[in-house]
């Protein structure tokens, strides 16, 4: 039976040939993520099923990277938990203060991730892997324990969309807007439980930072997964940062491509050439407008960062629009990179000093408040644009605060103006 | 189980359910107090233990964060009937024994407030205040299994 990327991988974890989108099948795990908020409660589980020992020391992953720096005591506690249960089981990759990073930034970075892996990660976002070519998706908690236990979890496998994008991207259309738009079209629940393929001719020239961006919002449109099929790119990207990677690893995977004749649930074609930068209004991440439609939405403040849009690539763009401007005097710029090793790059390549001459703020790695968590919290009636994920009710702080999604260079050139823009308004 | 129904709209995300704000616990008491908090701050007071939730389309959708199935069930809502829900949250449920349904006809036609009677075995719906049944989908028998062991954990001890 002819497969999918998506189906391959799949397969060959359950220890089948081939498998069919509804069936029900247990699958080996490559990689088990958690972080501050969902591993504290799957350690408790985990510490139910009474078993003497997690199924793998290397393959489980603790990242605090939500609340910390610890904002608060319970914060504080939370963090103890993960550092407690990572000694005693000998954990070795528990990332703390100095070395973290916003988890879905961090572990592609590090070179954690391989094409063909099946990952499980108690955070929805862990579908940002499928950018190498893994098959990778978010669980809860106690899926999360089991895994550890077991090293096992259980699929339906999903149905297949695909997404095929043709054309030119025009200036300042980045990789956000592409997926911004691919969920206004088809809604937040448009792939429900479903695998979200992305390719053609736009998607080859893509950097494999933009693949990250796309696939970390497949789930934005309800998908269980979002995959590329790996190219030459991919496998620079990870021979620069896995030791030891064979060229017969390479060979296998880059076969790693879905069949011609796989079956879809439905195919989209769209020709990209004329997108402009795209915004998602509140409070819907599929409530996308181009960022022409309105030029009198006035802001409090601009987020750049998250596991979305933080790494050195969108600090680039970003200072690159900021350069000996000024935010506007009514906007607080915050700027997230996402890793220690962005932070590092801002330094030495003098994005550092752009952005704090621009007046922006510059903090460690944290999620913050790309989830509401802190360092940027939205007062009552407050108004941010984000190149974060997520614009639901409350998502920045105040229920009755809203939040605009979209691309770096329209929320840098946002923060300068005062209302939501592009950088060709600051002509 | 019977209660009353509290209606909810299509994609019911994770952050209504419980904002990220109180996520720095995961005490389910603790979250209960905040369960539906972004949709209506009221909930919690005004609802009774063993009611409903009934909702539209995508019921779950955004986060992973178990806490949110957790602080409806530590709230004591006996079952969730929604038109759909979101993968995540499903899987959620599943794995920690809160029960849900899915239900498209019945939750179009229960109106807020109406006392509802489920019967999990049978996956049967009555609207007692309307008089009219529904059937909700039935699970797999492998999920099945999971949900009559109470929740993942407790049928991965059965089974080690
Ligand atoms: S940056 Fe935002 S979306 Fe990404 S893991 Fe952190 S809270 Fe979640």
């Amino acid at each position: 039976m002819p497969q999918t990327i998506s189906q391959k991988i799949l397969a060959k974890h359950a220890g089948a040939k081939s498998v069919e989108p509804g069936q029900l099948i247990n699958c080996k795990v490559d990689l088990v993520l958690g972080n501050d908020i969902t591993a504290p409660p799957a350690i408790k589980e985990f510490e139910k099923i009474g078993v003497s020992r997690v199924f793998d020391k290397k393959k489980i992953y603790l990242v605090p990277d939500h609340f910390t720096p610890a904002k608060d005591i319970k914060s504080a506690e939370q963090v103890k938990v993960m550092r407690k249960f990572a000694h005693k089981y000998g954990i070795v990759n528990f990332f703390e203060i100095g070395c973290m990073g916003v988890e879905h930034a961090l572990l592609p970075e590090m070179g954690a991730i391989k094409a063909g892996d099946l990952i499980i990660g108690a955070d929805s976002h862990t579908c940002t892997y499928g950018a190498l070519g893994a098959f990778s998706t978010g669980v809860g908690s106690t899926d999360m324990a089991a895994a550890m236990a077991t090293g096992e979890v259980w699929f339906k496998v999903p149905e297949q969309l695909k997404f095929v994008y043709r054309g030119k991207l025009p200036k300042w259309v980045e990789a956000k807007d592409l997926i911004l738009y691919t969920i206004g079209q088809i809604g937040v629940d448009g792939a429900r439980y479903m695998s979200l393929e992305f390719t053609g001719p736009v998607i080859s020239k893509l950097s494999v930072e933009g693949r990250l961006t796309m696939a970390n919002m497949a789930i934005e449109a309800g998908g269980k997964n979002g995959i590329f099929e790996p190219d030459i790119k991919v496998f620079q990207y990870l021979k620069s940062r896995i030791k030891n990677l064979n060229s017969s690893f390479v060979i296998r995977n880059s076969a790693l491509r879905s069949d011609p004749d796989a079956e879809y649930a439905k195919i989209y074609d769209w020709d990209v050439s004329e997108l402009e930068p795209q915004v998602a209004y509140p409070h819907l991440p599929s409530n996308v407008h181009p960022v022409s439609k309105n030029r009198h939405i006035k802001l409090d403040q601009s987020v750049i960062g998250s596991c979305t849009n933080g790494r050195i690539e969108d600090m680039r763009v970003a200072a690159k629009i900021l350069k000996g401007k000024k935010v506007h005097p009514d906007v607080r710029l915050i700027i997230l990179p996402a890793t220690q090793q962005v932070e590092l790059r801002m330094i030495k390549e003098g994005l550092m000093e752009i952005f704090i001459k621009a007046g922006a703020a510059v903090s460690t790695p944290t999620c913050g408040p790309c989830l509401g968590g802190h360092m940027g919290i939205l007062a009552e009636g407050e108004r941010s644009i984000a190149t974060t994920n997520r614009n639901f009710v409350g998502r920045m702080g105040h229920p009755k605060s809203e939040v605009y999604l979209s691309n770096v260079a329209v929320a840098a050139a946002s923060a300068v103006l005062g209302f939501i823009g592009s950088p060709e308004d600051l002509k | 189980m019977r209660g009353h129904a509290w209606k909810f709209g299509n994609n019911i995300d994770t952050d209504l359910i419980i904002p990220a704000r109180y996520l720095n616990t995961s005490d389910p008491a603790e979250l209960a107090q905040y369960a539906m908090m972004d949709a209506d701050s009221e909930w919690v007071d005004k609802m009774s233990k063993g009611d409903f939730i009934v909702a539209g389309d995508n019921f779950g959708c955004g986060s992973s964060r178990e806490h949110a199935p957790i602080a409806l069930k530590a709230a004591g809502v006996s079952a969730i009937i929604a038109k759909s829900f979101a993968r995540i949250f499903y899987r959620n449920s599943i794995n920690i024994g809160l029960p849900i349904l899915e239900a498209p006809q019945a939750a179009e036609e229960i109106k807020e407030g109406d006392e509802v009677e489920v019967d999990l075995a049978a996956g049967e719906i009555k609207d007692l205040t309307t008089g009219k049944a529904y059937r909700a989908q039935p699970f797999p028998a492998f999920m099945q299994k999971i949900i009559d062991a109470g929740g993942l954990i407790n049928y991965l001890k059965r089974n080690n």
